[in-house]
């Protein structure tokens, strides 16, 4: 290797009470290297990158950039310095057009004409085309990662953050970004690339460093490893791929036909005319790029947003028209995908929130008057059987790390003898370890006789635990197909492709 | 029944009617603008209202008088920032406090000052200007505060729509978090729009007591400010939209004062309530536009900003 | 520089919820004292005078006992129907034009039957207070369920309309026909079949009071044992959450401000038909809002309300005092009031953040 070294992180350590979220992180990147920061959630690859981008301030230990001391004070002089930052969960602002949200990620932008021409001319030189004047609110996923990847080239970076670039996109989207970041490391930006997905990684990245619980745990060239083997260190254990039995399917649980709904959420997707149905013993897997309408689909089905009578169905009974608790009482449960403020209280106990859905079919309440101690019983039980890590029930739920919380939601509505379960985002950051159980206990009850439907933007994750596979695009959705014998080509013309690109091509 | 109303004379004064409410509602647009809802309109106008009163009446000037207004308007509304923006306290209950506060310190304040008359705001020298018929009332009769009042709508407008400091406080406003991610100062921003809040409200209370009414009684302001905040809702958040609202408000006060005054055969206390019941009734027309308004509304208009890891 | 740092604590700490109204009663005493020490008065004295006097110095207890009660009944009554709302999130602010419409529709009902004595007309009345404010109060809830209307802004206008309902009753429709005159209706205390007299000689007691008390143990009732108490304390935490909770926002938001309503126009109704007597353009005074400083210096706890009712009571009783006796203004106690609401706001944090004082700070 004979490329200059650009960035340094030497010795490195942050702790937040309770937590040490980075100890002792040593790496360096050469110019025009893209370098893979490797960890599952909570391993501490975002305090890291946050620390690199001004946001947060190490306790202890230096970085440099080409070989000078560099201890960003806030992002904009990381972003001086030549450090430009993708999010993970966008910077970005709804209700404002692509060339303001550019504008407000830059130093000194130039007047909003003379921009917009920057911006129409940087994103066909990348092949990230985008129209300067759109609400950002109105672009699909894809286009939104171009806004920041957009906003991040027009000051020339030296160093660019992606922070889980893919999670939003579809596998031909993946591939246009993967262009483009290769042709910016060949113009010598240097690239940290943060994800957990080992194969990406592999295809893309000159070297990889891999966290566990806040350490680095190893160094490699990823092309010489393979995927198993860094994830064994990712993961410091010999993980077991949840087991299942391909039982016979029964009757059809739940069955949706022709459901169209308007959103509720500002800027969200209505859905148009989806039909499929599931039998009992059966997992279907729903994918789809995040915001084309799988918010909106959990909410049809569990009746938070009503449809006509027969849009939806179980066991051939119509409840389109019925709210959460009818639907509960007719054995349906469901786990929408953000935990605190939807699926949970984040102020109340996990006693309460165990209340919160469990009510109906647990027989919580008599008359209205609420059974404490039986409440309580079940808010324990969830915890034994799940493994939740709480020093009781009667801690807030926003006081759980996001994985415990997560298994509480899951097993909260697993452990009501469910005939229907729908779940949204199942194991979204959750621990490998966890989320191997979540799937398991999924699975346990489809073989048990329940209908399930998971949504989930994890291929990978669908492809292991569903039966049939159907995605969601712009509110519509594919007719499922069964999944032995799907490719990874079929799957993302399922999602739709390279979304908007056609679209803007056709602008120019 | 609008005869002898002359059609000049009541834009005119419409147009004065209407100043303390265009003041006290473009601040509070350009706070919710930030993304704080701050309900203390009232309780920040009366307060303006009474430090105008007294400032003007001791050292004899007026226009001193309307720098008093806004300094105790922003006086009360730092407490205000002090409350929701560094110890996080609730929105909608800090607001309530500010005009619950205002209304028991500005009747304190003012205690002194009952029955007195403040020192005039003359109309200003416009000379043959104002000689023109109809025109020249209705864009060359006013004082100062008049025209500073519609400059202020203009100027709010397009700071909001053409500057990066606009671009800043909508950013902040829309999604505090991004705006905090990309090193934007929130809390100092919203602090400033707070207090530039306060000041406008301070003004447009010292403009009722100085020149609407023109002396000190307890709970002068009548509702105004809420008024005021009702119009930011009319206003869809904008500031040309904010200066129609206040206008059509103030065209109503002004119409329901001269009926009073013309004898008419409604009794004076359904024409006194008029105002407040069209105001409720514009926010039905406004709100109910299949929640237009609502999407209009900045996303992070009222929720604590306090930034963790 | 040492700095101070807020930590948001992973679950509200019990112990500050408790001592956060004990906290800001005791800052506001020392601002409130130094308020008085500013407009000339013995800070010492004014705070003796209006906390400790009027229930124990031997000359004015016999008075102003009593009337702890008689002030403290409406304002916890209103306040425990505005805790339900705000818990849920909603705000219902015009309990004052609720009062208002409660009293002026009781009072109607007992005018419209003078001189008779009916066994059934206080009862009658006792409804019709209830369905005054009730109905008052549909008008801001109605137009949030149906047109997404601002229910704060609305409910707080109302109050405005109610004021001239009042005021053009008074001098019009409910004018005592032999009051030479003047405005104000007749007087309902002393029309029997229609007054809401003292219960117990000497306490203060009346039926607005037992009606408070109720008050206090149905909704302790609700928000610890019932499931609909449950669902208005997670509509106003997560609505989301609600929403998944089967809880539907349009029913919520009626019954709220409903109930609300209805209590705010009972307090109107037992104050007019008792304590205030009859009907006049500014028999109200004000309870609708200080009940809103109850309801949070109470921290929308049942018994918390009680108690903040009964001292915010202390506060009306005492600052009489001490106009009669200091000449402190009358104003001065109502600032008074709103600094105490500033310093449980500004208090209030240390429930769910900690405090912490370091020499660095996140970039914030």
């Amino acid at each position: 290797m004979t490329r200059p070294e650009l960035l340094r992180v030497d010795k490195v350590t942050k702790a937040y009470p309770g937590v040490v979220a980075n100890s002792d992180v040593s790496f360096a990147i050469a110019e025009g290297e893209i370098h893979a920061l490797l960890g599952e959630n909570g391993a501490g690859k975002s305090t890291l990158v946050k620390m690199i981008y001004g946001l947060v301030k190490p306790d202890a230990g230096h970085m440099s950039l080409r070989g000078a001391e560099y201890a960003p004070a806030e992002p904009r002089a990381a972003r001086a310095a030549g450090v430009g930052m993708v999010f993970q969960h966008f910077s970005l602002f709804e209700a404002l057009n692509v060339a303001e949200n550019v504008a407000l990620g830059m130093e000194n932008p130039p007047p909003m004409k003379a921009l917009a021409g920057r911006i129409k001319a940087v994103s066909a030189e990348y092949g990230l085309p985008l129209d300067p004047a759109r609400m950002v609110g109105d672009l699909s996923a894809g286009e939104r990662q171009r806004v920041e990847i957009i906003r991040c080239l027009l000051q020339d970076p030296k160093l660019l953050i992606m922070d889980e670039p893919t999670s939003v996109l579809t596998p031909q989207e993946v591939d246009i970004l993967f262009k483009t970041l290769r042709q910016l490391a060949a113009e010598g930006t240097a690239i940290l690339y943060i994800s957990h997905k080992l194969e990406e990684i592999r295809a893309l990245c000159d070297a990889a460093t891999i966290l566990r619980r806040g350490k680095v745990v190893a160094t490699c060239t990823p092309r010489d490893r393979s995927a198993r083997e860094m994830a064994e260190l990712m993961v410091g254990a010999v993980l077991t791929p949840p087991a299942r039995a391909g039982g016979a399917k029964g009757a059809v649980a739940l069955e949706v036909v022709g459901l169209s709904v308007a959103s509720p959420i500002p800027f969200g997707t209505s859905l148009k005319d989806v039909s499929f149905a599931v039998r009992r013993g059966e997992v279907l897997g729903i994918a789809g790029v995040a915001g084309n309408g799988q918010d909106e689909l959990l909410l049809a089905l569990s009746g938070e947003v009503r449809a006509g009578r027969e849009a939806v169905r179980m066991d051939g009974v119509g409840v389109g028209d019925q709210g959460p608790n009818e639907r509960r009482t007719l054995g349906l449960v469901s786990a929408p995908e953000e935990r605190l403020g939807h699926a949970a209280a984040p102020d109340m106990s996990l006693v309460e929130n165990a209340l919160l859905s469990g009510l109906v079919r647990k027989g919580l309440a008599r008359r209205g008057f609420i059974d404490w101690a039986a409440t309580e019983d079940f808010a324990a039980t969830v915890v034994r059987d799940f493994d939740v890590r709480t020093p009781g029930t009667d801690v807030a739920a926003r006081a759980l790390s996001g994985g415990n919380l997560q298994k509480f939601v899951v097993g909260r509505e697993l452990s009501q003898s469910p005939g229907v379960i729908v779940i949204n985002q199942p194991t979204w950051g959750v621990d490998a370890a966890a989320a191997a159980a979540i799937r398991q206990a999924i699975l346990d009850r489809a073989a048990g006789g329940a209908a399930v439907v998971v949504i989930s933007q994890d291929l990978d994750e669908l492809l292991e635990i569903s039966d049939s596979f159907a995605a969601l695009n712009e509110g519509r959705m594919t007719r499922p197909r069964p999944v032995a014998g799907l490719t990874i080509d079929e799957i993302g013309l399922m999602m739709g492709g390279a979304h908007g690109m056609e679209v803007a091509h056709h602008g120019q | 029944m609008f005869g002898g109303i002359d059609p000049g004379l009541l834009i005119a004064s419409l147009m004065v009617a209407s100043v303390p409410i265009i003041l006290a509602a473009i601040g509070e647009l350009v706070v919710e603008r930030a993304g704080v809802l701050n309900l203390g309109v009232e309780g920040m106008m009366i307060m303006g209202a009474v430090c105008g009163f007294i400032m003007a009446v001791q050292t004899g000037s007026a226009v001193l008088g309307f720098v008093g207004g806004a300094l105790g308007g922003a006086a009360l509304s730092l407490i205000f920032a002090l409350l929701t923006q560094f110890l996080l306290a609730n929105q909608v209950a800090s607001g309530l406090a500010l005009t619950l506060f205002g209304l028991g310190l500005s009747s304190l304040l003012g205690q002194g000052f009952v029955g007195i008359r403040p020192p005039a705001t003359a109309a200003l020298p416009f000379g043959a200007l104002a000689e023109i018929p109809f025109l020249g009332r209705v864009l060359f009769g006013h004082d100062w505060v008049v025209y500073l009042s519609i400059a202020s709508v203009a100027a709010t407008w397009w700071v909001l729509r053409s500057t990066r400091l606009g671009l800043i406080l909508r950013a902040v406003g829309e999604n505090h978090d991004a705006a905090h991610a990309l090193g934007y100062k929130v809390r100092r921003i919203r602090v400033l729009a707070i207090l530039f809040g306060g000041a406008m409200a301070g003004m447009g209370g010292a403009y009722v007591s100085l020149v609407r009414v023109p002396q000190w009684t307890d709970g002068i302001t009548a509702g105004a400010g809420w008024i005021a905040l009702a119009i930011v809702v009319f206003a869809a958040w904008r500031p040309w939209r904010a200066l129609i609202g206040a206008y059509l408000f103030g065209g109503i006060s002004v119409l329901q004062l001269n009926l009073q005054a013309a004898g008419a055969r409604i009794p004076v206390e359904y024409l006194s309530m008029s105002p407040y019941l069209i105001t409720i009734l514009v926010l039905v027309i406004m709100s109910s536009g299949k929640g237009k308004a609502a999407l209009n509304a900045p996303a992070s208009l009222g929720q604590t900003f306090h930034a963790s890891r | 520089m040492p700095m101070l740092r807020l930590e948001k604590r992973p679950s509200p700490s019990r112990f500050w919820q408790g001592m956060t109204p004990v906290l800001a009663v005791v800052l506001t005493m020392i601002a409130g004292g130094i308020l008085f020490a500013a407009l000339g008065k013995n800070p010492v004295e004014a705070i003796r005078t209006i906390f400790w006097d009027p229930l124990f110095n031997a000359q004015f207890a016999s008075y102003s006992r009593p009337q702890l009660l008689v002030k403290a009944g409406p304002l916890i009554l209103i306040a425990i129907g505005l805790s339900l709302g705000f818990r849920a999130g909603i705000w219902n602010i015009g309990a004052e034009g609720q009062y208002i419409m409660g009293a002026l529709a009781g009072a109607a009902v007992g005018l419209a039957f003078y001189p008779a004595d009916h066994w059934f007309l206080f009862p009658l009345m006792v409804v019709a207070g209830a369905l005054g404010g009730w109905l008052w109060a549909m008008v801001p809830a109605i137009l949030k369920t149906r047109f997404n209307t601002n229910e704060i802004l609305v409910s707080l206008l109302m109050v405005y309309i109610a004021q001239n309902i009042l005021a053009s009753m008074s001098l019009g429709l409910l004018r005592n026909p032999e009051g030479g005159g003047f405005p104000g209706s007749r007087n309902l205390s002393q029309y029997p079949a229609a007054s809401n007299p003292e219960l117990i000689a000497g306490t203060g007691m009346h039926w607005g009071v037992i009606a408070a008390f109720m008050a206090v143990i149905a909704a302790y009732i609700l928000l610890q044992r019932h499931i609909l108490g449950f669902h208005i304390k997670l509509a106003g935490q997560a609505p989301r959450a609600a929403r998944f909770a089967g809880v539907n926002p349009t029913g919520l938001v009626l019954l709220c401000m409903g109930i609300s309503g209805a209590l705010a126009g009972l307090a109107g109704l037992f104050e007019v038909a008792g304590p205030a007597g009859q009907i006049s353009i500014d028999f109200n005074v004000g309870y609708g809002f200080t009940a809103i400083i109850v309801a949070f210096l109470g921290r929308l706890n049942p018994i918390g309300i009680l108690l903040a009712g009964l001292l915010m009571a202390l506060t009306y009783i005492g600052g009489e005092l001490a106009q009669f006796m200091l000449g402190l203004p009358a104003a001065a106690i109502q600032a008074f009031q709103g600094m105490l609401l500033f310093f449980l706001l500004a208090v209030d944090l240390l429930s769910n953040y900690r405090v912490r004082f370091g020499a660095r700070a996140e970039a914030a």
